[in-house]
Parts: structure tokens; sequence; C-alpha cells
């Protein structure tokens, strides 16, 4: 699991631009499946054949980063964000682009208002480039930059950027090459575009069509110092949503998410986030419904340049997945 | 396409009321397209037959454009109003609208300069503060000719001035309307599906019907966008350079432009020579957001014609600008072997 | 089952957003006996089919009106067997502060929101709010005890019986949108009645205080050639501007706006100044906050329109109505539906 996440997270692959991270996740998976195909959006959508119900399983490829805007006549890159990036995140932090070229992000300090004043349009990467010249010989408009990949384990944690939602890809990954007999029809969809708008997941699910979704993507955790209250924990297990704001868990596919977590002796936590949304949220509304649930990983410092999960909470997410998928789902 | 674009700029279509254009629209069209119809929500699509292929390429603008909506009458004759679509409050002062379909006067007003304190003029006025003043005494004269429900576009002429620009109200959208009913004039390999959408202004409810009863296998948006280009802004944020040519979208707010479709459209202006640019801001939203995730997903792509000051009654774009973009898109289609 | 009672019986009970299964069956049975068929979907949305094709071409028309209510879901248990919550819908935290609630977990608890007192607050405290994060849930119980019965997820509802008022005025919770359900059941009544030539879902949709839900996946399964939304709005009162409310005793609201078909929503004027059934009017400038937002862009677009009880103190535990304008409601309905003939698809062009 390690190295897979580690893969996992180096790989670039910011929102609209999932081509590399989508070639390492089909390699890892294409000996493993019935069919890979790659829709008009960029999902990456495997089968595994299947008589039984037909399970949808997805989890993001896509990241966070920045996008070239404007280059200045002194060779400084003006950008807009792709996805939620929050300017705390951000100030000072070593970002990468596809072709390897390394910037850091500053922001303008002649007002001395201090960060906590300063905003997106306010910022600027810098890549050392001494004209505009310089730099556009490096970058165009458009291109898009993610934080500089760097990943270490501590204490049984994992941590490095773009574990939202590598760490969902992983825990897929894992699941696919560990499963070993199912009844149902089962469709592994890696999406595009859920940082931007939870894109990708609303047209594989209607090309899809399946009888039941289940997303599976990180959480917040509520047991740092003086956090903003949350029953999650790191560690305790994954977590089974019961809701946030895109989407409220149906109340069947939880009830089967706990029953199997029970009865294989899986330790796991019920979820609640008050705001933010998961894949789930757009394949539960999709055609005439989709009842749908999410496995959630709980990670610290969601959206930040080092997120940090647990490793036993991977494992038992993938344990909690594979009995899932193997037994009869009944909703 | 001049006469075309003052037409269609004067013509009044707020949100929810787009007859006006959707007729104008129809006329211009009736000799030009195979097929014509208004669908459920009342967009106007007109199909024109491919010569070689049915595969459908669907291109969009809409015809609604900011207004508002009379809300209510107060006893002393004037008229309370909601606005439609976004509009910073404060263009509105002292400026004048047209209501109904017999075009009754109204203006925004707000107290004439000797009867305020300094200290008011600092303060921006609030909408909730506003009215629309018709001239009525009281309610009954007011509910002669006016009632709850009626729609007010802004009142402003397109005007040719300075150095091939114009001021019109509705460039965005009319523009791109104006560059539809252009393209319509020729016939391409495959069904070209013109989509003249309303409601985009109130979140893009026309052009999702319209995706998923067409199911196109790929589209281009025309839109008017924001061109900052003036004084005060820095540079980085100007979003467009009004003279620069067609702006392509990388991103916005509702989508992320398809890079194949966007390749294709850098390499005709290139190869063609038309002056283009790429469009540097990311906010704003657009038919292309409901249209690119319909069904199963259709490769979207955004061009735009620079307008400056949009969502006022004077909005500014250079014709130029208008000329190359719809230049660029009869030279992409013609040669699209995208589908 | 006689309307008022069946809508007394209907907001006692517990159904907030995503829980709405108990709710959805005791709709469906109080259809049962007016409707040809019921059915209830994977997300508990009930469809009660009435049919009577003695024309040719007759409109399919779905009915929406949301079960849902707003409420209020466990979140965590202090150490203290104190209960941490979180809103399912809008709820505002004002009305929170000594409020009775019900916690539903294994077995129904009463419990208190509980409040300081004012001898324990500091000076300018009561000038602010108190945060929802804040707040705690009181069951009377010791924290073992409450953890045996209680979870993560479980839903609270507010006490709140329907009681009434002067004249016909009652107050409760879920009036916002039960009310209107009472009307899908008082005009399925009234079309029993009468001679009508339509296909018609009378639709009880899910999840409408978090986002239309119900009525975005209800709508594209029933595919109609006719939405009507019934929603409740907001109702006169002294501190609210005339500009943003409507009469309590003028008889339902019918919306004007870019969301409502505008010869459709024209039709329903007509039809009610024909039949004497007086109405007001509101304007709303882009997509309501209804399940109309979502019928009318389903699939390939629904002619919708948009009818409403006025309503006051709207998301409380003490929503008030005129019990009036929902028998009002469903007379102008069935006679808007009755008025569907030959020609009907000229009601829906522009």
């Amino acid at each position: 699991m390690k190295e897979l996440l580690q893969r996992l997270t180096a790989a670039y692959g910011p929102s609209g631009s999932e081509e590399p991270i989508r070639e390492v996740i089909k390699n890892e998976i294409k000996d493993y499946v019935d069919e890979i195909n790659v829709d008009v959006m960029g999902n990456l959508i495997a089968v595994k054949h299947g008589s039984g119900k037909k399970v949808m399983l997805a989890a993001h490829m896509d990241q966070i980063g920045v996008m070239v805007t404007h280059i200045d006549e002194k060779g400084f890159l003006r950008f807009s964000n792709v996805g939620g990036v929050g300017v705390p995140d951000i100030i000072h932090r070593s970002v990468s682009f596809q072709n390897g070229l390394v910037g850091v992000i500053g922001y303008e300090t002649g007002d001395d208002k201090g960060w906590k004043e300063t905003r997106l349009d306010k910022m600027y990467i810098d890549i050392g480039a001494k004209s505009r010249e310089e730099a556009e010989k490096m970058v165009n408009i458009g291109d898009v930059a993610v934080f500089t990949p760097s990943f270490a384990e501590s204490n049984g944690k994992f941590i490095s950027g773009a574990m939202d939602d590598r760490a969902g890809c992983a825990l897929l990954i894992e699941t696919i090459k560990r499963l070993k007999k199912s009844p149902h029809e089962l469709y592994f969809v890696f999406t595009v575009q859920e940082e931007v708008g939870l894109r990708g997941a609303r047209t594989s699910a209607f090309s899809v069509n399946p009888d039941m979704g289940i997303a599976v993507d990180v959480t917040l955790t509520g047991d740092t110092p003086n956090a903003r209250p949350m029953a999650v924990k790191l560690g305790a297990g994954p977590a089974i949503k019961v809701k946030d704001a895109s989407v409220l868990a149906h109340p069947r596919v939880k009830a089967l998410m706990v029953k199997r977590a029970k009865e294989a002796g899986i330790p796991y936590q019920m979820e609640i986030l008050d705001f933010g949304g998961t894949d789930s949220g757009a394949i539960h509304l999709t055609r005439g419904g989709i009842p749908s649930g999410v496995l959630s990983i709980p990670c610290r410092y969601v959206h930040s340049a080092h997120e940090m999960v647990d490793a036993m909470d991977m494992e038992n997410g993938v344990k909690l997945l594979v009995k899932i998928l193997e037994e009869e789902i009944d909703i | 396409m001049v006469d075309l674009l003052k037409r269609l700029t004067e013509a009044n279509g707020v949100s929810g009321n787009e007859n006006e254009v959707r007729e104008l629209i129809r006329q211009e069209v009736e000799g030009l397209a195979d097929e014509i119809k208004v669908d459920r929500i009342g967009n106007l699509i007109a199909v024109k037959k491919g010569k070689s292929n049915s595969k459908k390429v669907m291109l969009a603008a809409h015809m609604d454009e900011v207004g508002f909506i009379i809300s209510g009458i107060g006893d002393n004759g004037m008229l309370k109003f909601k606005t439609v679509g976004g509009i910073d409050p404060r263009v509105l002062v002292s400026k004048r609208v047209r209501i109904g379909s017999k075009r009754y006067a109204g203006v925004f007003g707000i107290k004439a300069i000797h009867l305020q304190e300094p200290e008011e003029r600092e303060n921006a006025v609030k909408l909730k503060q506003m009215y629309i003043d018709i001239g009525a005494k009281s309610k009954e004269e007011a509910e002669k000719i006016v009632k709850p429900g009626d729609y007010a576009a802004f009142d402003s002429a397109f005007v040719p001035f300075g150095q091939n620009k114009v001021k019109a109200k509705a460039l965005d959208d009319r523009v791109g309307c104006a560059v539809m009913i252009e393209l319509l004039k020729d016939r391409y390999d495959f069904d070209l599906v013109a989509c003249f959408t309303v409601q985009e202004e109130v979140g893009l409810r026309g052009a999702e019907v319209a995706a998923y009863h067409i199911k196109p296998d790929m589209a281009v948006v025309l839109e008017g966008t924001t061109c900052s280009d003036v004084p005060g802004v820095d540079e980085h944020l100007y979003s467009t350079v009004m003279g620069k040519g067609p702006a392509i979208s990388f991103m916005d707010r509702t989508s992320i432009g398809n890079k194949s479709l966007i390749k294709a459209l850098t390499a005709v202006a290139e190869e063609k020579g038309i002056p283009y640019q790429f469009k540097k801001g990311t906010t704003g939203g657009n038919d292309a957001g409901k249209i690119h995730l319909s069904r199963g997903g259709v490769p979207s792509v955004v061009v735009s014609v620079p307008c400056r000051y949009i969502h006022s009654p004077s909005s500014v774009m250079d014709l130029n600008d208008f000329y190359n973009t719809q230049k660029l898109m009869y030279e992409f289609l013609k040669g699209c072997e995208i589908v | 089952m006689e309307t008022k009672q069946f809508l007394k019986e209907l907001v006692e009970m517990s159904g907030i957003s995503g829980q709405e299964a108990a709710v959805a069956q005791k709709i469906a049975k109080a259809f049962e006996p007016y409707c040809d068929d019921v059915r209830i979907d994977s997300f508990f949305n009930v469809y009660g089919k009435k049919t009577d094709m003695h024309l040719d071409g007759a409109p399919r028309i779905m009915l929406a009106a949301h079960m849902d209510e707003i409420g209020l879901m466990v979140r965590d248990i202090d150490e203290n067997g104190f209960i941490k919550f979180t809103n399912v819908g809008g709820v505002d935290q004002r009305v929170l502060l000594s409020q009775e609630v019900i916690v539903h977990g294994k077995e129904d608890l009463f419990g208190v929101i509980g409040a300081k007192p004012p001898h324990l607050q500091n000076p300018g405290d009561e000038k602010k709010a108190v945060k929802m994060k804040d707040m705690s849930i009181d069951v009377g119980l010791p924290a073992d005890k409450v953890k045996e019965l209680v979870e993560i997820g479980d839903p609270i509802t507010f006490l709140s019986p329907l009681v009434d008022m002067q004249g016909s005025y009652v107050n409760g919770k879920a009036l916002d949108d039960r009310a209107s359900v009472a009307v899908l059941l008082e005009t399925m009544k009234e079309l029993s009645r009468i001679r009508f030539s339509a296909e018609i879902y009378f639709v009880a949709t899910v999840q409408e205080e978090v986002g239309t839900r119900g009525a975005v996946i209800s709508t594209y399964q029933n595919r109609p050639d006719i939405g009507i939304a019934i929603d409740v709005t907001h109702g006169d009162t002294p501190d609210a501007s005339k500009d943003d409310t409507v009469s309590m005793d003028k008889g339902p609201t019918i919306a004007i706006g870019p969301n409502m078909h505008p010869k459709l929503t024209q039709r329903l004027m007509d039809i009610a100044d024909e039949y004497g059934i007086g109405y007001t009017t509101e304007v709303a400038a882009g997509p309501t906050g209804t399940d109309a937002r979502s019928m009318q862009i389903s699939r390939a677009g629904v002619p919708t329109v948009l009818l409403e009880i006025p309503l006051r103190y709207m998301h409380t535990p003490v929503e008030t109505l005129n019990m009036e304008t929902v028998k009002k409601a469903a007379r102008i309905l069935a006679a808007f539906i009755a008025s569907m003939k030959e020609g009907w698809e000229e009601w829906l062009t522009y």
C-alpha cells in the first residue's frame, strides 16, 4: 500500500489534465479487470463482469492546482485556482508543472497588510525567470501546477499532497487486486474533475447507470488541538458517511456498509461533514436516482501539501470494500 | 452584420421573456435553416443538415439579457422591481428602462444632488431603496399599463463610436447570436445545430434542456465576455483585451475547455492568420457548464467576443473582434475533423 | 381520511430530509383510496397515479409537494451524555434555545436544547445569537445509556403538535411542506368527483430542503408534459416588508417569473378567476427555492407552474397557516386539470 500510494501521489493530474495519473492507474489494474475504457470526459472505467447488481465504485483521480493566467514582464506567473485552493495552504509552497518545472508561490507584500489580507489575485508563482521571454520558453498560459510531490511515513501514518483522492484510488486499486469472487457487475470508475464540481462522476454515472453507487474519498477529522467539532478520528477505522453538503447517504446503502463491517469485525466510524461534497453527490441524482453511499478515509490537513492518512484505516477500508462486494447486496 | 447586431441588441429579451428576440431570430434564420423549432423551455433550435454525415455539432448562444421584473406597485405609482440575472446595483442609478412589450418609459431615480447630504453621495444606493418611476401619480394609474410579472429592459441604443467600436446593451450575448446566424448561411459536412438558448443568465437553464434532447457529438458556445483592460485594473486581471480577437477559454467557473478542441481552434487561427487570444480570467460561467455535462458528456469549448462593461446598459465592443470571431468559427467548422 | 386529520397526523411524524420512509408509508396509504396505483421508489418518493383518458392525447401532469421537514441530526455524544447536533436543511439557530425535541434513536427520547440562565451569562452575551455548535440536547440520561440508544446520524425533530388557533388558523412544525401534501390529497378527492382527461401523478417528494433532490429524480422518472409544484411562501408579519410577503387570507399564491411557464401560469390565474377562487401573486426573478426549480429543466424540459400556501414563521416549530387556503388551492388545481381538453398543447408553446 505504501509504495502504491507513493506512486499515485507523485503522479501529475490536476482537474482537466488527468492524463498522467490515468496512465499510472491503468497500468496498475489492467491485468485484474475484464475491460477498460476511457470516456469523453477522461474518466477511466474498469469493468469486472458479473450477473448480480450493477455497482459503481468511484474515486477521483484529479487533484487541486493552480492555472497560469498571465506572465508579466519580469517573468512572474499570475494564476487562478483549479478546485478549492486556500490562501494559507499555498503561501511559500513549492509547485510543479507537468514538465517538471518548479516554482514557489509568493504574495504581494507592498501594502504591509500581511498574508491574512491577501487573495489569490495578489499572489504569483516565481519560477526564477528573469523576463517574460525567458518564462514563455518554459511555460504557457493555461498550464497547471500542483504541489510538488513529497511523501513521508511517520508512526503508521502516510503524509503527502493529493491524498485527496489518490488514497481513494489506492483503496479501489487494492480492492480490484484482492477481490477473488464477486457475484456483481462491478464498474470501478476513476473519475475526473471532482474538485471542480463532481463533473466526471455525473457523466460516468449517466453512462454506467448502476443500481448502487459507492464513492471512496477522504474526509476531515476532529481530533487535532481545538479542532472544529467532528466525531471522526484518524486511526479509528474507515468512515461510513451519513451526510455532507452534497448527499444524504441512502439509508439502505449505509446500513449495508455498517452490517458488513460488523460481520467482518472491521472497525468503522460514522461520519457527518457539514460542508464539502463527493462524487456520490452527483451519482445519486443521476437519471431516476441511484441509491448511493460513501466510504471515507479519515484525513488531516485536506487540501494542503501534506495530507495525513492512517495505514490501518486504509487497510481496513480495503477489507470493508472487498467484503461488501463479495457478498449479496440487498437494497 | 452590423445592422443585424443593431436589431438584435435593441430587441428586449430579459431571462424568462425572450419572445421578441426569438421572433426576430426566427425571421432571420427562416430562409437559412432546414428545420426550426422551439422546445419546451423556449430555446430556438435551427438545424442545417450536413453534406456528408449526420454527426451533430451544437452551437449555443443565449438570447436572454439581464434586466428587471416588476414585483409590485406602490400606492404612489412607483414600481418595485427585482433584478433578473447579475446586475451591480450601482450601475442602475439614473438609467432608463423600457417596460413590457409596449415599451413604456421608466427611470431609476434617486433624489437630486441638491437634496442630498455629502455623506449620502459616498454610499452606493441599495437595491431595496430603488424604484422605477413611470410618471404615474397613483397605483390605479400605474395599474392601467403595468402589472407584477412584467419585464423591463435597459433602454440603450446601438451606437457606433470611436474607432470601430460600438456601444449597446446585451452584447452579452446578442453578439453570439449574430455570429451563429451568419454561420447558418453555409452548409458543413456535419449537421449544424444552432441553439439560441433562454435563461442563461439565471442559471444556464435553457442550455441544460437543449443539450439533453439534441445529444450533440460536440459543442461550441459563443459568448460575449468580460474585458477589463481599463484604468484601475492590474494587467493580469484584464481577462481579455479589446481588439486582440476572439477569446478562447481554458477554464471558467462552470467548465474546463476540451483540450483537443482548444488545440484545433488555435491551429485554425494560426493557419488562417486570424487574431485570437486566450481568456485569462477564470471567472464567470456560461452554457458550456451545462452542455458539457449532459448525459455521458459532450466535448465543449467556449469562444467569446471581448466586451467591456458587460451586464450594464453601456457595454462596448470592437467590431473587428466580432468579425474575427465569425471568421474563426467559419474556418473551424469548414475544416473540422473532430467529429 | 379527513384532510385536516391527515395533516395533523402527518406533521406529528418524524421525516427529516433523507429519513422519510415512515412518512412515505403514511402518505401512500392515504392516497390509495383515490388513486389507481400507488408506489414508493427507492428514495421514498410517493407516486399516486390517477388516470382518466377519455380524450385522445391527454396530458401527463405531475403535481409535486415535498414531505421532508427540516430538522437536526446527532453529530456526537459527549462524555456527560449531552448530544451535539447539526442541522439538516435551513434551521435558524435562533429558534433552538429552550426548544423541546425528540431524538429518534433506538427509542424516541424526549430532550431539551439547553439555554444558559441569565444569571450565568456575561454582560453583552445577550446581544449575540448562540451558535448551534455551542448548543447541546439534554435527554436526562447518563452517557452510557445515551450511547446505547443513540448513534451519530440519528434524526432529531422539534416536538411540536398541530395546534388550533383563532378562525381556521393552525400552527405546528413541518407545515412546510406537508400542508401541500394535504393539498394533493384534497385535489385527488376533488378529481374523484369531476370529469377530467389526463394521466396524473400526485408525487410526494423527498429531500427538497437539501436541494430539491427528490424532484430531480422523480420528474426524470415520470416524464410529465406539465409540472405543478406546490410549496409554501412567506405570509405577512409586522416585521417583514410588504414587498416580500403575501396576505394570509386572500387564498393561495400563484408565482410568476422565468421558472414558471408564462402561458400556463396565465391559464391557472384565468381558471381561478373563472371559478371565483381568490388568489394573490408573487414574482420570483430566478429559479425558485422549490421543486419547480428542478422540474422545469428535467430531461427535455417541463412547462411548470408553482402554487403556494402563505405561511408565517417558516422553518420554525410554530409555522402558521390558514387551513382555508388548503381547500382553495385544491379547488384551483382540480379545475385547472379538468380544463385540459383538446388543444392543451397550445398552452405549452411560447
